[in-house]
């Protein structure tokens, strides 16, 4: 079983706010979903290299091209806050 | 008896590739330019997009490595780096976690004219982040930030050095040698006031003797090689003094205060890096085959060292001339394309090193530019002329003066100026014979063994000449006429 505080380490890195209530039904669910997981646990991998890619392909590469950007306003255009050319942010700490 | 302690330091270099596009995309990399003008919708990182590797920041990556004497890995991927930080759009950077592009190299430096090697742990390449500019005085005061993305997804190395830098000098020459390898292979500009070269520090320090590392801190904004030596000077003298005062070091990241000339602590909110790497789904694994490793070994320039190798034993040239001038890649090429115009390979180091750097210090004008007004010919033509005897290193300095402001080859300047260094005996005699006449006193003492009073009598005879005599003439023609 999770602990509260390891629900909420994961919820600040998530970046949510958690009530009391939720981080105990989180606590639950996300316990339930690791013991699923847990059966992965049983399979032999010692010889199973890990994996970097669910497809077996290798070297997609694109030549150093520059194309068309993005017009500002259209890339601003969903921005919650903006000034001039950038967007705007809360303050950050 | 007080306790001698030892300074361990390891570095992070980060520097920018030279690529026309992102590491993932296609916009563009320059520098500059308005807000939020080179993105697009992959940078951004806006759902539903497919970044693509950039063929060109591998091959970079690669290069790098091998300047720096890695193992290239022959299976490379990258990962997701996860954090919230307003200058990443996607709130996670693509990097290389556990299978970086190159690992186990090396570099050397000369400390005290003893070589030193330093091992680098590994280079993995990275995309870098975008820009922030704070509202207000300080970021703590600061009510919002202004975003520009930019720079997001331009192609970076990373660069990790072992922790066996011993002093904030050792790390300076570190710093220094490394943008030398990065300019010579040609993969970045390393502009650090442009930021296309940064660099990190990790810094402890422990009692001579004692095994395990001492606590360490992260120091950040440096700017400067200097800011570099002086912020790591700084904080080895203030974790002594902690220790000193029986307190503890805190592990934590510092940021060096170029004004003030201290280090001063980040620590916002007590939160421990948590990254949860993992491969990134989007992007395909990269197999390097040895022959694409030889391919590009086979593209590498000589190397600073090689260089400087060859200064000291094909010209002759002191380790101190050869370490400056090979330093900077742009100065090196300089001097080489000037050997091709002289023999004289010492007289020509010490014009470069001398007159010409402090001519680029000045005017901030880059000996490679196509505007530059002493192409290396017209120095080395300078340093024949004074050879040949034609004239004098006095007024060299004089015609150097008139090669930046006209951009004339020295014979021109010369000739136009009729500044041409008289040799000829005759000529000079009926001045020296002026000069005699004109100054009994000094003949007296000369004659009396006061070997010193000749100076005085050049001195006349050259300023009667207007510089021009040739001084050895001069001389020779005194003592024979004093006799």
């Amino acid at each position: 079983m999770l602990t509260k505080e390891q629900v909420e380490h994961v919820a600040l890195l998530g970046r949510l706010e958690l009530s009391d209530a939720e981080k105990e039904t989180y606590a639950t669910q996300l316990s339930d979903i690791l013991e699923y997981f847990e059966a992965l646990n049983k399979i032999d991998t010692e010889n199973i290299p890990p994996t970097a890619h669910v497809l077996p392909i290798k070297n997609v590469f694109r030549e150093d091209k520059v194309s068309e950007h993005l017009d500002n306003e259209m890339a601003l255009a969903n921005a919650p806050a903006k000034e001039g050319n950038s967007f705007k942010v809360p303050r950050i700490i | 008896m007080a306790i001698q302690y030892e300074i361990v330091i390891g570095l992070e270099v980060h520097s920018e590739l030279k690529t026309a596009s992102k590491i993932f995309c296609c916009s563009s990399t320059e520098f500059g330019g308005d807000p939020n003008t080179h993105i697009c919708p992959v940078c951004l990182g806006l759902p539903g997009v497919l970044p693509v590797t950039n063929k060109k920041v591998v091959e970079f990556g690669i290069k790098a490595g091998l300047a720096l004497n890695c193992t290239i890995a022959e299976f490379s991927k990258f990962d997701r780096k996860n954090y919230y930080y307003p200058d990443l759009p996607k709130n996670y950077q693509i990097s290389q976690y556990d299978l970086p592009i190159a690992e186990h190299g090396y570099l050397d430096i000369t400390v005290d004219g003893q070589q030193k090697r330093i091992g680098i742990t590994r280079v993995h390449m990275e995309e870098d982040a975008g820009k922030l500019v704070h509202e207000g005085e300080t970021m703590a005061t600061s009510r919002y930030s202004l975003v520009d993305y930019n720079r997001t997804g331009v192609p970076l190395v990373e660069i990790v050095s072992e922790p066996e830098i011993s002093s904030p000098e050792e790390a300076r020459l570190y710093l220094e040698k490394m943008k030398a390898i990065l300019q010579y292979t040609d993969v970045s500009d390393c502009k650090m006031e442009e930021g296309s070269l940064r660099c990190d520090a990790n810094i402890s320090v422990r009692p001579v003797g004692q095994k395990e590392f001492g606590t360490r801190t992260e120091l950040k904004n440096m700017n400067s090689f200097r800011a570099l030596q002086k912020a790591l000077e700084y904080e080895a003298e203030r974790q002594i003094e902690v220790l000193e005062d029986g307190g503890r070091v805190i592990q934590e990241t510092r940021t060096w205060d170029e004004a003030r000339g201290i280090t001063l602590s980040m620590r916002s909110k007590e939160e421990a890096h948590d990254y949860r790497y993992f491969p990134d789904p989007d992007l395909v694994p990269m197999v390097i085959s040895q022959q694409w490793i030889e391919e590009i070994r086979q593209t590498l320039p000589e190397l600073p060292d090689a260089r400087k190798e060859r200064y000291v034993t094909d010209y002759a040239l002191p380790v101190y001339d050869a370490e400056v001038i090979t330093g900077s890649k742009e100065l090196s090429d300089y001097f080489d394309e000037g050997l091709k115009h002289t023999a004289n390979a010492k007289a020509l180091s010490n014009w470069v090193m001398g007159e010409l750097l402090k001519y680029i210090n000045t005017s901030g004008l880059s000996v490679a530019g196509v505007d530059f007004p002493i192409p290396p010919a017209n120095l080395a033509e300078l340093v024949e002329l004074i050879d040949r005897g034609d004239i004098s290193g006095k007024i060299a300095k004089d015609v150097f003066a008139d090669m930046q402001e006209k951009g004339e080859r020295p014979s021109v300047i010369i000739e136009a100026r009729g500044l041409k260094q008289i040799s000829d005996e005759g000529a000079i005699a009926a001045v020296v014979n002026e000069v005699i006449a004109k100054n009994p006193q000094s003949v007296e003492d000369f004659r009396n063994g006061k070997d010193k009073a000749i100076g005085f009598l050049v001195g006349q005879v050259m300023k009667a000449t207007k510089g021009q005599a040739n001084p050895g003439v001069v001389n020779q023609l005194l003592r024979d006429k004093m006799k």
